[in-house]
């Protein structure tokens, strides 16, 4: 594993990130004083119910949003626009560029993220089609493709920008349980590549088997409620009895019983 | 194996191999079908049952004066295009046309994007098309006279009026659709500004464009031939509008008939083989528009 050194500097620091966006009607505050830290290699994940920011979260992290509060910094260097260091994968399924074949959707993110020639990018865009098993549709435009197959284009073009952390917001919500499950094995081969990536779900069992990290939210606002480590095992731990996901379970959701204490 | 021997109990799990092929599970249409989904066949009948009908009121009524035969319409079209007369003004035309059309087009274009990168932008583009959308070309031609007499510029000018407001409507349109994840994207691949616009929001925002550029087309088209009837005979060559009025003029129905007719063949053609064109290699081959 290329788990970081705990001596060196985090790849990336949020810093007590208070997150506001104003609706027509009012300002809703998405997270509250969130702090944590990524280091390089982690596939970090951003855990918890709708409504505790996770996806806002990340936008700021992308550079889409100011935060109102605290400050998100990438190696040291505040966060102020989104840029190719962070290339981001949606969940939607409009996230190709429906007027580019499948590679040349990946060739874009590199000639205008990364300014490479367009035979170069071509070239890379093929490798990196190839690797997430789709060279039979390189020259297809997306209309053509599925659910799953337009993730794996997103997938590629973000992992061929060879980005710092690679952002992944839901990426297989909106995929159907096979399709899904097929896409999280084909995320974990990928640990070779040992890119930093977080990964925002709702779903315990999915940050169980991707994460290393996870961060648990609460929502209205978003605060961090706990870190825990994953192995990837849903395992009983000796000290409480409990399953991994019964105790991230219990912490996301107890709240509910307990009567707050401040 | 007996199905009707099996009972609920003895049902076993199946499994089948099945060879990793690709199976070809298409059937081809037969000739009608494949005949009748050609879209050009189809109004080619309606366009031939028309002529039809037209050819034989004409032979009916029997007075070229008032109501010329399809005959007698495509001979005097014949004639203007084989002396070239009608071809000289048909060019004419086009040739104010593409001023005016490209001329207003680019301001439509301009507004927009305008538009898209400011809210005071967008209120303008509002405000004005909202205002000016639905004054008819034709008030403009006092007006145009005044500033600009007698001649091709005053043409242009209503034009541009006639085509600038229905194309940057559209475009806007188009531009406000553009989803926010493929803005998102764009930034994410480090465009902004300019480089978003034109490398995202407006191919994204295409099939919208050309539906403008289709109404402002005919918009212009149809403006065009109206002004040349007031300002032609100081425009050069006068144009189609000049022609239609001037055969009416000396009692030339037929000639009449031809100049509508060229009219009408002219838009069909830059609608079917222009348009329809861009938009088979463009918004159709990308599923952004069946």
């Amino acid at each position: 594993m290329t788990s970081a050194n705990p001596t060196t500097a985090a790849l990336l620091e949020v810093k007590g990130v208070t997150l506001q966006y104003k609706t027509d009607r009012s300002q809703v505050t998405a997270t509250f004083r969130v702090s944590f830290a990524v280091f390089a290699g982690d596939r970090y994940v951003l855990l918890g119910p709708s409504g505790c920011g996770k996806s806002t979260l990340l936008k700021a992290i992308g550079g889409y949003l100011q935060p109102s509060e605290g400050s998100v910094e990438l190696a040291g260097r505040e966060i102020i626009r989104p840029g190719p260091d962070r290339m981001m994968v949606f969940q939607e399924f409009d996230q190709l560029f429906p007027w580019l074949t499948v590679t040349q959707n990946v060739a874009f993110a590199l000639t205008n993220g990364v300014g490479m020639s367009r035979e170069h990018a071509i070239k890379k865009a093929r490798d990196f089609v190839d690797r997430v098993g789709l060279s039979k549709f390189a020259d297809t435009f997306p209309h053509a493709l599925s659910g799953g197959m337009k993730a794996r284009v997103a997938i590629a073009r973000g992992m061929s920008v060879e980005p710092a952390i690679l952002l992944m917001d839901e990426p297989f919500a909106a995929l159907d349980a096979l399709t899904r499950a097929q896409m999280q094995d084909d995320l974990l081969l990928c640990r070779q590549t040992a890119t930093t990536i977080i990964f925002v779900t709702h779903s315990i069992a999915e940050a169980i088997k991707l994460g290393n990290r996870i961060l648990l939210l609460s929502p209205h606002p978003g605060r961090v409620k706990a870190e825990l480590g994953s192995d990837g095992r849903d395992d009983i731990d000796p000290a409480d009895g409990l399953k991994k996901s019964e105790r991230i379970h219990r912490l996301l959701f107890s709240e509910d019983r307990k009567p707050e204490s401040d | 194996m007996e199905p009707s021997a099996m009972t609920m109990q003895e049902r076993r799990d199946i499994i089948h191999d099945v060879p990793d092929v690709t199976v070809i599970s298409e059937r081809s249409l037969s000739v009608w079908e494949r005949l009748y989904n050609i879209d050009g066949l189809r109004r080619g009948v309606v366009i031939v049952t028309l002529a039809l009908a037209w050819e034989s009121y004409g032979r009916w009524l029997n007075n070229p004066l008032l109501f010329p035969t399809f005959g007698q319409t495509l001979e005097a079209l014949w004639v203007g295009l084989s002396t070239g007369e009608l071809t000289r003004h048909i060019l004419a035309s086009l040739q104010t046309l593409l001023i005016g059309y490209a001329a207003g087009v680019t301001l439509a274009v301009v507004l927009a994007m305008a538009a898209t990168t400011s809210r005071i932008g967008n209120d303008l583009l509002t405000t004005l098309t909202s205002m000016f959308n639905p004054l008819p070309a034709i008030a403009l031609f006092p007006l145009a006279l005044i500033w600009f007499g007698l001649g091709v510029s005053s043409i242009v000018f209503v034009l541009i009026h006639s085509v600038l407001w229905a194309v940057a409507l559209n475009t806007n349109a188009g531009f406000r659709g553009v989803s926010r994840t493929l803005r998102m994207v764009g930034r994410n691949c480090g465009l902004s500004g300019l480089s978003l616009i034109g490398k995202v929001i407006l191919p994204a925002a295409l099939p919208s464009v050309l539906s403008g550029l289709k109404i402002g087309w005919a918009f212009a088209w149809r403006t065009l031939i109206a002004a040349e009837m007031v300002f032609g005979v100081a425009s050069g060559d006068g144009g189609l509008g000049w022609f239609i009025l001037q055969s009416k003029n000396s009692l030339e129905t037929p000639s009449v008939f031809a100049g509508l007719l060229a009219v009408i063949i002219v838009g069909l053609l830059v609608e079917l083989l222009l348009f329809r064109a861009i938009e088979r290699s463009t918004v159709e081959r990308w599923g952004m528009q069946h």
